[in-house]
Formats: C-alpha cells, structure tokens, sequence
C-alpha cells in the first residue's frame, strides 16, 4: 500500500501547486508590480546610438537615450517639440560671404544653416559605473584591465555608480563618434555631406586610429569637427551646407543623442569588449529608463531611472484623444510604470496566446490570429470579435509612414523610359493589378491602396477626389472607381502592344518580375499576381531569388519589375519623393532611387520642395509643387503604386494611454497600467484545469494495470 | 587504449579541416562579403563606402582561399579563409557579427540547451527502452499489437504538430505551465516541463520501435531460453539479460548524440523561446553571420567526433571481448 499512498500524496501535492496561474512565465515576486509587459521577435543587434537604425533597437533606445527633440504623443500631424533642449532650434542662414538671410531667402543662396541648440540645465544620467568618482574627483573606474575586470561580467556587477549633469559637450561628441572609424554608423554618408567638417573628420580619424593600437581609445575630444561647436556648457552649434528643413528631424532621433566621452573611455578599457561590456550593450542615457537586463536572446528589461529629469503627460491631442481618455492624465508626472520587461517571442502562436491569456499588454495581430481577433464588416469597417470584447480588448488602427510598391526598371527597353508607348504600357498595367483586391485577400484588409507615394498623415496627402490617381481611377459618385480593364487593354494597344502581342512582330510580351521569396503564402500571391497581368494576356514570369541577389540585381539595373517598400525616417514628404530622385539613381549613384527614374520635370520640382517648409507662409506653395510633382509621377507611372498598411494594435483594458504611432518612439513612458485590474483578470482567465492531470494518472493505471495482470497472469502460467 | 585514442583524435583533425573548407566554400556560394555586410549595416541609406569600410575592419577584403598578390606563405595565410578558421583549432571562435564574443554567448547558452536536452534525452530513453520491453514481452499479444499501431502512428506524426498541439492543450486550455519562456535558476523548472514532455512523446514512436526490434532479436537467442530454463522471473530475463545483451545497438545510436546534447534543438527552442544554443544557430544563420555559423558547425562537428570515440569506448564496458588494436 506504500506506493499508492506516496503517488496519491504526489497527485495532492501537484493539484495543490496548481491552485493559480501556474502558466505565469514571470517570477512571482511580480505580481502586483507596476510592470508593463511586451515582447520582441528580433534580437537588437546594436543599442550605440551612433548605429542603432532598426525598429528592434530603437523600441530599447528611445526609452533610454534623449536626443534634444522629440516628437509630441498625441498630436497628429507629427509635430516635433523639445527634449532635453530648451526649445525646437530655428535654423539661421548665410551666404556665402557670411551674411545672414532672412528665413525665406531661396535655397540657393543659403551657404550655410545653422542651429543653436540649448539643452535645460539640472538633466542628469542615470547611474553608471563610467560616472563613479573618488574623494578627489578621479573616475574609480580609470584603470580597468582584464585582471581587474575579473568576477565581472555585466556592468551591474561593478560596485560603485556615479552620475553626472548632461552637457552640450556630449551631444558634440556624439555627432564626432558618426565619424568614428571603427564604428559604422547608417547616416555618416549622409550626414557627412551635410554636416561642415565631418567628412573631413571622419578621414582624420580613419589617419589617427591606424597609428594606435588595435582596440584602443580614439579619444575624440582631441579632434575639431569645424561644424559643430560648444557655445557655453549648455549650448551648441551645428552649421549645415546649405538649407536643409529636414535636419531638425534627425535632432528627434538617436543618432544625436548625448554620449558622454568618460562612457566612451570606460567601453574603450582592455578586457571590456572581451566581455560584452560596451555601449551597443549596454547604454547610457538621461531618458525616463535605464537597461538593467540586456539579454536579447530572451528578456530585455528597462527600469525607471531614478535620475530622470521629470516630464508631465501632454494636456493636448488630436480630436477625439480626449473622449479615448488620452487626456485623463494631464499634468501628471512621467514615467507611470516602474519596469518594461521584453521577452523574446520567435514564433507568433506562444506570443498571441500569452496575450490572450494578459501576460502581455498589448499585440500586434499576425496573419493566423486575424480572423480570432477582428471581424471585417461589409463596407470594410473593422471591430473586435466578441471573444476580444468580452475581454475588454481594445483596438487601435493606424496607417503607417510607409508605402509598398512594383518599380519599373526605367532603365530597361520594354517598360522603362519616358516614351509614350513605354508610358502606356506602364499606365495599362498601373490599372490592371487591382491593388484593393490584394489588400482584402492578402492583407485581411489591413491597408489602403495608395495612388502616389505619400501616404496618410505626410504633408501633401491629399484625401478625395484631390488625392485620386486620374490615370488609374475614375472619381464616380464621390469615390474612386478603378478603370476598367478594356481602358488598360486600349493603353496597351496603343502602346504597341495590342492583345499583348507586339504589333509588329506578333511576339507576346513577357515582363519579369525579380522578388524575394515570402515565405508561406508567397504562391498565392504570385499566382493572383500572375492572373491580374494575363488580364491583359501578358505574360509575367516570376524570377524568385534570394534577398542578397535581389539587391545585386536592382543594384545592377539587371531588373524588370520588382518589389520594395519604404518605411518614413520622419514624417515628411522629402522622405518619401525622394526615392525617385533622378539624381540619386541606384545604377547612376548607388543611391534609393531603385526605378532609376529620370524627368528633369520632376527633379526640378523635388529639389525646390525639399528645401521648403511645410509650415509658415510657404506651405501652400509647397503643397502646389507637391501636387506638381506627385501628378507627373501618375503619368510616368515608374512604380505602380501598391498600399500605405495599416497597423493594427491590441490592447488590454489595464492599460492606458496606448496612442498608435509610427515616427515617435519613446512611448513607454506615456503608458499606465492598471495592475490591481491586470492581476484580477489574469486570476479571472488562468484557472488551471486539474481534471486533465487525474485523466492522466488514470490513463497511465488502465494502461499498467492490464500489463502487470498479464505478466502476472503468464509468470503463474504453465509452459506451454 | 591511450594509442587508440591518439589515433583516433589524430583521424579529426583532417576532417574537421574538411568541415571547414566545405562549410566556408557553402557559405560564401550564397553570401559574398558585400551581402554580409549589407545583411549587417541594413539595406537604407549604406554607401559603398560604408560597406568596404565594414568588410575591412572585419577582415572581409581579403582573397577568400588564394591570395595572388601576396607572396611566401601568405599566398594562403593572408585570405578571409585561413584568418578566419585556423584560430577555431586554438579554441578562439572570435567575434559574432555584432561585436559579442561568441565563446562568451556558447557557454551563457548552453545551460537552457542542456536543460532541455538532456532530461529529454534521459527520460525518453527510460520511457522508450521500458516500453519496448513490456512490447516484448508482450509480443504476438494484442497488446504488442496495439503498441506497435500506436507507435506507427506517433512517428507519423510531425513534430511539429506535437510542440503546437501541446501548448495548445496544456498550457493554453489547461493552463497548466506556461507556453514559453526560459527562467533562471529554479524557476526554470515550469518552463522545462512542458518541451521536455512533448520532446519525449514525440520519441516514443521511433525509438520503442528501433529498440523493440533489437529485443525481439535477442529474446529469441539460446542465452534467454537458458535463463528462463534457470527459473528467472521473465522481468529479470528482460532487464539483467536481454537488455545487457542488446547494449551494443543501443549504445551505437545513444552515446554518439549526448554530446550533441549540448548543441541544443533548432524547433524546440524557437517554439518555446528558450534562449539555447539551437536558436542561436538559427539567428545566426538567418543574419548571415558567418562568424556564429562557422563556430557552431566546428563545435558540432567536434561533439561528433568525441560521441564516436565516446562509443567505441562504451563497447569495451558492456562486451569486455572488445579491445582496442
């Protein structure tokens, strides 16, 4: 009986340990805590400002580092408002003997722009060991070697922290370290061609790190940069070539973040690297958190830093923020939460079902999960399924800075060119891929066709019959109707290719199509793909290939037509027309524009609109240029315009605050949880089921049972 | 023995020097170092410059197996193949792509792998080797009979299927563990339990039915009739017997995985967010990252050869008539 009553002993202790939310994935010392939970599918691979470009990093390093400028929360259009400064700086201009123009001088004449940035005294970092100081002032922290650096291996195991004042002489280090050689940051190019002097600096210390020993620190202080400069402790200079009303954009993002020069000293210490401890690890900032677990390959956690300087929760919105109760907490003090923990989620099936379960707070909707979580109504309109309702679940949708599109190769002989005939070939096929049909197979809806490469919420997005494509779309009853298929059909014919024959030589037309493979579904939607172009009996030949071979191929020109998409550095109309900037060719340049459109039309017209505002009194000419230019690039048609997606966002009824958006993204801050209704929910929906477990103990006795009565049965049994 | 030994580690080196060749010259079939370096830098706003000022820091100019403009030994030396493998054989893997030490990332790694590995490894073999046993000794019954059909059909089974099926029945309707996660220390066990289950279950089928073959070869030889002729309870013919006898198979197929133990499951770990060394191949392989690829196949390869060497040498503990010459 000794064995039944240890397995029955077992069996209680094991339904006893199951009495709540034994699926927590958190440590119990959690509960209760004023945490917000979310998860990420990549690994960040660099969190250095000066590298950081991707939406996986920046989701860590906006919370963490403060560049001067950031973006409001709640004010759409995207409006940019002070950080650390004291005020958005308003660029002064100069000619080219130095005398200062007045703000609407044209573009030509400005030589140089410059922006006086003020950061407000009394921002501190948060504690680091790189601040800590002894009695005389010397960093504790000085000498590090890897003898010395023995027993640790993150910078929480260092025992002494310090902090210091944020200063304009971090910012100027920072916008050094672009140069830096052995550091390869995105925008050097760029902004090497804009920034006075960085160009030059960067071949300077490219000259003085090849005189220093491998890994040792390239102390940046000792170097000039001619364009940037310190006006007094808290304030600084940048002068820029020429006019460029983008450049406070860049001041919202990491990139001009502070890096103080004792934290670059203490990375640059022997035996640090050796041990993962550097900036792209492990980094330093003033914002409202800090990085106290960088483990990217399965939590990442940011905690509030106790050095923050203070921020209240915007009073102002858009329409509608305040009956959404975005304005509940103005005035109140930022950061509300505590902690952020990141947990890795690869595959989407754990991550939906832990949302469902409120151990995450909010998620995105993957392809799989569609149809449990959104119901699609018959004039498109979107609302939660009542599984979601009945959970409180909301839902937020927004159309994203991005757009998605077919480029024509303008360099190749059948469909590229400004020819009428190779217009038309290109405008016939502009109407026949039905890109609202794409939308609601392939994208559950989760988009809207975009008839130029502006998408919602960028100045010069025009809504209505204003904003339609008049090549492709007719404007009927108040809404765009999609031509016809005889219109497209009569386009080709004029453009020589009659029924898709070549008028001359009776040859059909075959166009190629260069992508990249996509995985599940990707079948589908060459197949569809290749249906809409054989409504116009041509004939498309899908040439799939790797991603590296894809970009070799539309870096050679050695493409017909292709795929690509954009996402908005920041939200201006620069950002997206200049991806046909004749003068920025792939083939010509190596630069974005992967169509290699070339019309002097259009390139005026860009030029002239890239060097306005689109506020002030010339806002109004610039939205005409716009126009201008967006009109010429419907007739040209070098891309046929595919979708601006939407993103859809799910949130639980603990957490407030939650605003969609897609250029600002220091947003942890803004985001309050209701943790009292959080743990009584996620007791509510994570009952353990018990009787699964008694199934099985029985299933396991009805199996063993008949097994020892049989062997005991043929032990006892006479030989046969 | 200590000769043998020799021998045999003296055979790796020419083959882990062709693992080497054959991964490098795959590896950069498909990825030149400007796809490595796009693949790292991202695809907006990357200058050629910037491309070669990567390549260069990371010794990625250079000639891949022959360098005509050098001279001497450098001809082989100074190119990407040669100073990017011969310090693997000093143990130095060197630097992944984004700048972590990659012996660093391997030894954080391995403890989730292992905890997941191994109690899979263990238990399944407990589990499969009992119930190929009892299908034994049950054999030509109905029993035996259903078993076989029930394991037929769990290997038919993708494994998929059983890693989605079990978190959706377990911890998604029961609620019973969590779905996925990895935690430290002793809170690690909740997050263990639910792989390891689905790890064994997925064996069942494959392994019950490979080492039922084996015993049901034994069973039928003249030592076992002799035993039972003794008086032997059948458990102990089974067990002391058969089982013993059967070693030398068994062993063949178990002892040259456990040191590939530690090299983790590629699904496993992805599905349920263990931060182990499998999913590390899997980032790596989908970042282009030569540097992580290159140390994992040279350690698989390595762990494989010490599995072989490891069961040679378990021959000589269950047949003592094996010697090594």
């Amino acid at each position: 009986m000794r064995f039944p009553r240890l397995a029955l002993l077992s069996l209680l202790l094991m339904l006893t340990a199951c009495a709540s939310e034994q699926n927590d994935p958190y440590p119990k010392a959690e509960r209760g805590k004023n945490i917000l939970y979310s998860a990420f599918t990549d690994r960040p691979k660099h969190l250095d400002p000066v590298q950081s470009y991707s939406e996986d990093e920046i989701t860590f390093t906006a919370q963490i580092y403060e560049p001067p400028l950031q973006y409001h929360y709640l004010k759409r259009p995207y409006t940019l408002i002070p950080a650390t400064s004291e005020s958005v700086p308003v660029p002064r201009y100069y000619d080219a003997e130095g005398r200062e123009l007045p703000a609407d001088a044209p573009a030509a004449e400005i030589a140089r722009s410059v922006y006086d940035i003020r950061i407000r005294p009394g921002i501190r970092y948060q504690p680091h060991p790189a601040f800590a100081t002894d009695g005389k002032g010397q960093p504790v922290y000085g000498d590090l070697d890897a003898g010395k650096l023995h027993g640790i291996d993150a910078i929480a195991d260092f025992a002494v922290t310090g902090s210091r004042e944020l200063v304009a002489d971090d910012y100027i280090y920072q916008i050094k370290r672009l140069a830096h050689p052995r550091l390869h940051s995105p925008i050097f190019s760029m902004m090497g061609e804009r920034i006075i002097g960085l160009r030059e600096l960067g071949s300077t210390l490219r000259e003085a790190d090849r005189e220093l020993p491998p890994g040792a620190w390239l102390d940046l202080d000792r170097f000039s940069l001619a364009g940037v400069s310190r006006l007094d402790r808290y304030t600084y200079r940048i002068e820029l070539r020429g006019k460029y009303p983008q450049f406070p954009y860049w001041l919202a993002m990491p990139f001009f973040a502070p890096v103080p020069r004792e934290v670059d000293r203490f990375y640059s210490m022997p035996g640090m690297a050796e041990k993962n401890l550097t900036l792209d690890w492990y980094p330093v900032g003033t914002g409202p958190f800090m990085l106290t677990r960088n483990d990217p390959n399965s939590r990442m956690v940011l905690e509030r830093n106790p050095n923050f300087h203070g921020e209240t929760y915007p009073c102002v919105g858009e329409p509608g923020d305040a009956a959404a109760g975005l304005l509940d907490d103005c005035g109140k003090a930022l950061p509300f939460i505590d902690k952020a923990v990141f947990s890795r989620e690869k595959e989407a099936i754990p991550y939906w079902n832990k949302f469902l379960q409120g151990y995450y707070d909010a998620s995105g909707i993957s392809s799989d999960s569609f149809d449990q979580a959104v119901r699609l109504g018959v004039g498109g309109d979107v609302r939660l399924t009542d599984e979601m309702r009945e959970k409180g679940i909301r839902l937020l949708t927004s159309v994203r800075p991005s757009v998605f599109y077919m480029g024509f190769n303008m360099l190749d002989p059948v469909v590229g060119g400004l020819s009428e005939q190779a217009t038309k070939l290109r405008q016939a096929l502009s109407i026949a891929i039905d890109q609202e049909e794409f939308i609601s197979i392939f994208m559950n809806g989760r988009g809207i066709a975009a008839t130029s490469p502006l998408p919602p919420g960028i100045f010069g997005y025009l809504e209505g019959e204003a904003g339609s494509n008049p090549v492709v779309y007719d404007w009927v009853d108040g809404r765009p109707r999609r031509k016809s298929i005889e219109e497209a059909k009569k386009l080709l014919a004029e453009a020589g290719w009659p029924n898709g024959r070549n008028a001359r030589t009776g040859e059909p037309l075959v166009l190629n199509l260069d992508t990249t493979s996509g995985g599940m579904g990707e079948k589908s939607r060459l197949d569809w793909l290749t249906r809409q172009f054989a409504k116009l009996d041509i004939q498309l030949v899908v040439r799939s290939t790797d991603f590296n071979r894809f970009q070799e191929k539309i870096r050679k020109g050695a493409v017909q037509l292709y795929y690509l998409g954009w996402n908005a550095d920041y939200p201006d109309p620069e950002n997206f027309l200049f991806l046909l900037d004749g003068t920025d060719g792939k083939v010509a340049v190596g630069g974005e524009n992967a169509s290699n459109y070339v019309n002097p039309e259009y390139d005026r017209l860009f030029e002239r609109m890239k060097n306005m505002e689109s506020d002030g009194p010339r806002g109004a000419e610039r939205l005409a240029i716009i126009r201008e230019a967006i009109a010429l690039l419907q007739h040209d048609a070098p891309w046929i315009f595919g979708f601006h997606p939407k993103s859809y966002t799910l949130g639980h009824s603990w957490l407030h605050n939650r605003k969609s958006t897609d250029v600002g993204n220091n947003i942890l801050k803004y985001q309050r949880i209701d943790v009292a209704g959080r743990e009584r929910l996620r007791q509510q929906w994570n009952e353990p089921v018990l009787w699964p477990l008694l199934a099985a103990v029985l299933l396991l006795v009805a199996v063993i049972l008949p097994a020892a009565v049989g062997y005991r049965r043929r032990e006892r049994g006479t030989a046969r | 023995m200590l000769a043998y030994l020799v021998r045999r580690l003296l055979y790796a080196l020419p083959i882990l020097i062709g693992v080497n060749v054959i991964t490098f010259a795959l590896f950069f079939v498909v990825n030149t170092p400007d796809d490595m370096a796009r693949m790292q830098l991202g695809v907006k706003r990357v200058t050629p410059e910037a491309i070669d000022k990567w390549k260069a820091q990371r010794g990625y100019d250079k000639p891949l197996f022959i360098n005509d403009a050098a001279s001497g030994s450098a001809v082989f030396t100074d190119t990407i193949f040669f100073s990017k493998s011969a310090r693997m054989f000093a143990g130095d893997f060197g630097r992944a792509e984004d700048g972590r030490d990659i012996a660093r990332e391997i030894t954080s790694r391995m403890g989730p792998s292992l905890a997941i590995a191994l109690p899979t490894f263990v238990l399944g073999l407990l589990v499969t080797v009992s119930f190929a046993l009892m299908l034994t000794f049950f054999r030509a019954s109905y029993l035996d009979f259903w078993g076989v059909v029930l394991c037929v059909a769990m290997m038919s089974i993708s494994g998929l299927f059983y890693i989605i099926g079990g978190q959706f029945l377990i911890s998604k309707l029961w609620k019973l563990v969590p779905i996925s996660g990895y935690g430290s220390g002793l809170d690690a066990w909740k997050f263990v339990i639910l792989p390891v289950l689905i790890g064994v279950i997925s064996g069942i089928g494959s392994s019950t039915r490979w080492y039922r073959t084996i015993f049901l070869e034994e069973i039928s030889r003249d030592y076992v009739r002799t035993a039972r002729a003794k008086g032997l309870s059948e458990l102990v013919v089974l067990f002391r017997h058969v089982l013993r006898n059967a070693m030398i198979p068994i062993l063949t197929g178990v002892v040259v995985v456990i040191p590939l133990l530690f090299m983790g499951s590629l699904l496993t770990e992805s599905f349920f967010g263990i931060p182990g060394l499998g999913s590390y191949t899997i980032d790596a392989i989908n970042a282009q990252d030569f540097a992580v690829v290159r140390a994992m196949v040279f350690i698989g390869s390595v762990l494989y050869i010490v599995g072989l060497i490891l069961t040679d040498l378990s021959y000589t503990f269950v047949d003592p008539r094996i010697r090594f010459n």
